[in-house]
């Protein structure tokens, strides 16, 4: 993965302070891929992304943002996965645009990820995808149209975007006939 | 709930473990190779859950979760690290070992090899807890889940070496359970692993190569990372760190406060970004001081809570001002406390610092020391009435309150008394040629304002003399001293050190914009009353500290914004503060451009609203936006929104050449901050353009010529005088309304609306 250092941690500030959480976690990181590690206080330490911010999703009580039956909290785990797996440290370019294209096959008739709730993974998926969306252009941004949607109704989500850019998606339609 | 799972899958076997452990009805259908189950995904799938509700599950940890989380179990914070363990370190290096042993037809100690690191891990994992199974004595989604990833290659424990003897106890107990057993030989049977080989043929060979080490260097310019990671200097780019004056946090903006500082810092770091120069803009409030402790008690409330309350109100007016800062932060953070403590320390240790007892106002009344802008007086200098006990308004000397004539206690009206009490002083005059030095290379190649050059110059002509940096307060950065420590930084040492611990907060790498002289332009924006801090305290504070501090090399001030025919003043409810700009329901473009149209450089200007409807219209609308509407209506009306080749005739040459030197002044003075002058060469341009198509009116010159509009009028007409079908008569209008138009809008003109004759239009 090719992550700078503390990439992980960064990441987790910012999930924190979306949260609402004001303690400030200390965070180290392990092995080559700079996992992200959180020394608990009750207890030995929790690593990786999906788990730490699980624990911290717990810790703020929003606990509906794992999702709130079975089949939704299963949703939201699997993009959690989806993300560090499939979306981190992505840099070849057909994979990137297989992955926008199935998102935004996925996303057309969802508002958020798991349907109609907003849950963790539209916040992880956001600041996973922010780079990749960062460098599209205004032609690519229509193609994904219902990724669009959805990452420009995410980042105007309070508390969501913090000091990240914000990203312009154009409203009128410069590109006929694209559907 | 159907499960459909490939062929030769080895993941299939995790997920019917789970789905017999925890009793979930699912039917199971096999998928052919290369089956599509899932509209949503490009690539063949090779394992999903289809649930009744419609939802398809593709990942495998997922779909074993969501058999356990129906069967009513929670998922522990550890068996979640499990699992994405799993999916991210183990599942690829299982994968790449099945891999090489049935296809490749490598055995023994060559596979374990490979994952030998990762079977240590479980091992040592199940030792230190003691547990039967991961998670703890009952099995869990986690057991399973590892379980599935490993049998395809180990398949029995006894290929597991002796040392690893927890591992091994918590395999064969693995192999023992029902559920394992019957998906074991539901896949594995009757080849064994041979049972993949098809399947894992038809996939890419693993890479096993290790992928490089991450270097130790910091964060670089990488294209497309660097909106998430924080923006650092890179060596060979420009790099550009603009600061905007930390406002005050109690005090509500207004519209000169904006166009002062942020609007001015916004339309710079916009500037800058566009040409690609690696620019930073960081703001925030400025909170400490006695201000606010006096606001908290009038609120009944902490000073901390009265910073949250009001830092909340600037930072939303800024965005809807549209600032662009890259960081809006404050400056009550442990950051501001560690690094301003550390200037102090340094500048102690080089003695730069004095000590001396200072006579200072006490109103007994109020039972505190009063700050200097909480006495009022008479001006020693010029005998202006109403002087502040820091800095006179008429004549902007600053002084000290006790200096003040007539001294009043600002809260009160008491007659405050003298008292005695030991301070710290930064030898200005010790720091003097230091600063001199610095000031001639910084004004040789920095744009600083002339009013910056000349309130500095008259500062250090009438003579720098000791400054107090301490005062007798709580609300403050403590003073790391014995003998002071109940006492705190006055706010003018502390305020700008606010700069650097608000990009602290922002990164931790903050000193390779703050101590990077050499790589990092630093541009600092404020209102003329704040240069003497910015252009003679501050530094000197850097420069004494001697640890390589970025100091401004372009200071940017402006003068007043007046308000009418006065000044602004929020407590006579005079002009536009805060949100009053955003609740009058005009956009807040229109509010921006005015303020860099008016933009006080030079010399003092004043907001009036007649003018703000007057430049608006005239400026932003018939000029600037008239062009860019009537251009860009007529290349998406006339030619599908591209612009064609052209053929250059010499009068389009020459107008191109107008235009471009108008672009390269624009771009000549907004290098330097100029950004009055350079927004009336936007608006140049766009008068260009304008005038341009006013004379060549390109609508006469395309093809929608007025006789094709006369030819089917009399079509038209024609063929009512026929009487021929209504339906024929009604197909010809709409043409010939079609044409109108088009000759209309091609004049810039409204259409107007078409008669509402015959069919209604859908």
């Amino acid at each position: 993965m090719a992550a700078g250092p503390g990439l992980g941690a960064e990441e987790l500030d910012l999930l924190e302070k979306s949260l609402g959480l004001t303690k400030g976690n200390k965070y180290g990181v392990q092995g080559e891929r700079k996992t992200p590690v959180l020394q608990t206080n009750s207890g030995p330490s929790l690593t990786g992304l999906t788990t730490i911010a699980t624990h911290l999703v717990k810790q703020a009580k929003k606990e509906q943002l794992l999702g709130s039956n079975a089949e939704e909290k299963a949703i939201v785990r699997q993009w959690l996965e989806y993300r560090v797996t499939q979306i981190d440290g992505q840099s070849n370019k057909d994979d990137i645009r297989i992955i926008l294209k199935d998102l935004n096959l996925y996303l057309e008739d969802k508002v958020y990820v798991t349907g109609n709730n907003f849950t963790l993974a539209d916040i992880l998926m956001y600041y996973g995808l922010h780079s990749i969306i960062a460098d599209l252009t205004v032609q690519e941004k229509e193609k994904y149209l219902n990724v669009s949607r959805w990452f420009n109704h995410i980042q105007h989500y309070p508390g969501v975007r913090q000091h990240l850019s914000n990203i312009v998606f154009i409203k009128n339609r410069l590109y006929t006939n694209v559907h | 709930m159907r499960l459909f799972v490939s062929e030769g899958c080895p993941q299939g076997l995790k997920v019917l473990a789970a789905a017999g452990a925890s009793g979930a009805p699912v039917r199971l259908e096999r998928l052919p190779q290369g089956g599509h189950t899932i509209p949503y995904l490009t690539r063949p799938q090779v394992l999903a859950l289809h649930l009744d509700s419609g939802t398809f599950l593709f990942s495998p940890n997922a779909i074993c979760q969501y058999f356990f989380l129906l069967s009513g179990k929670e998922q522990s914070d550890f068996a979640n690290q499990w699992l994405e363990w799993e999916a991210m370190e183990l599942q690829p290096a299982v994968s790449a070992a099945l891999y090489v042993r049935v296809v490749q037809g490598k055995k023994g100690e060559e596979i374990l090899g490979t994952i030998r690191k990762f079977l240590s891990y479980i091992n040592q994992s199940l030792t230190k807890k003691a547990t039967v199974y991961l998670t703890g004595d009952t099995e869990s989604v986690a057991d399973i889940v590892l379980w599935g990833a490993l049998f395809p290659l180990l398949q029995d424990e006894s290929c597991l070496p002796d040392e690893l003897k927890a591992l091994k106890n918590w395999f064969q107990t693995m192999n023992h359970l029902e559920p394992c057993r019957k998906a074991a030989e539901s896949l594995l049977t009757p080849k064994g692993a041979q049972e993949f080989k098809a399947y894992l043929q038809k996939q890419p060979a693993p890479n096993v190569a290790l992928e490089k080490p991450a270097t130790e260097e910091p964060e670089k310019h990488r294209p497309g990372n660097i909106c998430y990671l924080s923006r650092l200097p890179v060596e060979g780019m420009k790099n550009v760190l603009i600061t905007s004056a930390l406002p005050y946090v109690n005090n509500v903006p207004h519209l000169g406060n904006i166009i002062g500082c942020v609007l001015s810092a916004d339309v710079f770091a916009r500037y800058s970004r566009l040409r690609n120069w690696n620019t930073l803009y960081v703001c925030g409030t400025d909170e400490y001081g006695t201000a606010t402790e006096n606001k908290a008690m009038e609120e009944g409330l902490t000073p901390q809570q009265i910073c949250d309350k009001y830092n909340a109100i600037h930072s939303h007016i800024y965005q809807w001002f549209n600032i662009s800062f890259d960081y809006f932060g404050r400056t009550t953070t442990p950051h501001q406390t560690t690094i301003a403590q550390d200037i102090f320390q340094r500048l102690l240790e080089r003695k730069f610092l004095l000590t001396d007892t200072v006579d200072q106002l006490r109103c007994e009344h109020c039972q505190r020391f009063l700050a200097d802008r909480f006495v009022e007086g008479t001006c020693p200098f010029c005998n202006y009435e109403e002087a502040r006990g820091d800095q006179c308004d008429k004549c902007g000397k600053l002084i000290n309150a006790i200096d003040l004539k007539k001294p009043q206690c600002k809260m009160c009206k008491g007659v405050p008394v003298l008292k005695s009490s030991q301070h710290l002083f930064l030898d200005l005059p010790k720091l003097e040629e230091r600063l001199e030095k610095w000031l001639e290379q910084s004004w040789a190649t920095g744009d600083w304002t002339s009013n910056a050059r000349f309130i500095t110059h008259s500062w250090i002509r009438d003579g720098l003399k000791p400054r107090c940096i301490t005062r007798d307060l709580k609300w403050g950065t403590p003073v790391p001293l014995d003998g002071f420590r109940d006492k705190v930084f006055y706010v003018w040492f502390d305020a700008p050190i606010g700069y650097l611990s608000i990009t602290a907060n922002y990164t931790n790498q903050w000193e390779r914009w703050w101590k990077n002289p050499e790589q990092v332009q630093l541009y600092n924006f404020m209102a003329k009353d704040n240069v003497p801090f910015h252009s003679v305290v501050f530094p000197c504070s850097l420069l004494g500290a001697e640890d390589n501090y970025t100091l401004v090399s372009h200071l940017i001030a402006t003068e007043y914004l007046n308000y009418e025919d006065g000044k602004f003043s929020k407590s006579r409810g005079v002009g536009v503060f805060g949100d009053m700009a955003k609740d009058t329901g005009i956009p807040a473009d229109i509010w921006r451009f005015y303020l860099l149209f008016l933009r006080p450089e030079g010399q003092d200007s004043a907001f009036c609203w007649n003018d703000l409807m007057l430049k608006n219209n005239s400026e932003l609308l018939n000029n600037l936006g008239n062009f860019v509407n009537r251009a860009g209506m007529f290349v998406s009306k006339f030619f599908g929104g591209r612009v064609p080749t052209m053929e250059l005739s010499p009068d389009d040459q020459r107008l191109l050449a107008h235009i471009t030197l108008e672009l390269r002044q624009y771009n000549q003075l907004l290098e330097k901050v100029r950004i009055r002058d350079a927004l009336r060469c936007i608006l140049s341009i766009s008068r260009h353009g304008n005038q341009y198509i006013q004379v060549n009116e390109p609508w006469k010159r395309i093809k929608v010529n007025p006789s094709a509009l006369c030819l089917q009028g009399n079509y038209v007409r024609e063929l009512k005088a026929q009487k021929a079908e209504k339906v024929q008569i009604n197909a010809e209008v709409s043409k010939l309304l079609a044409l109108k138009k088009q000759l209309v809008l091609a004049e810039g003109r409204d259409p107007e609306p078409p008669p509402t004759k015959g069919k209604k239009k859908k």
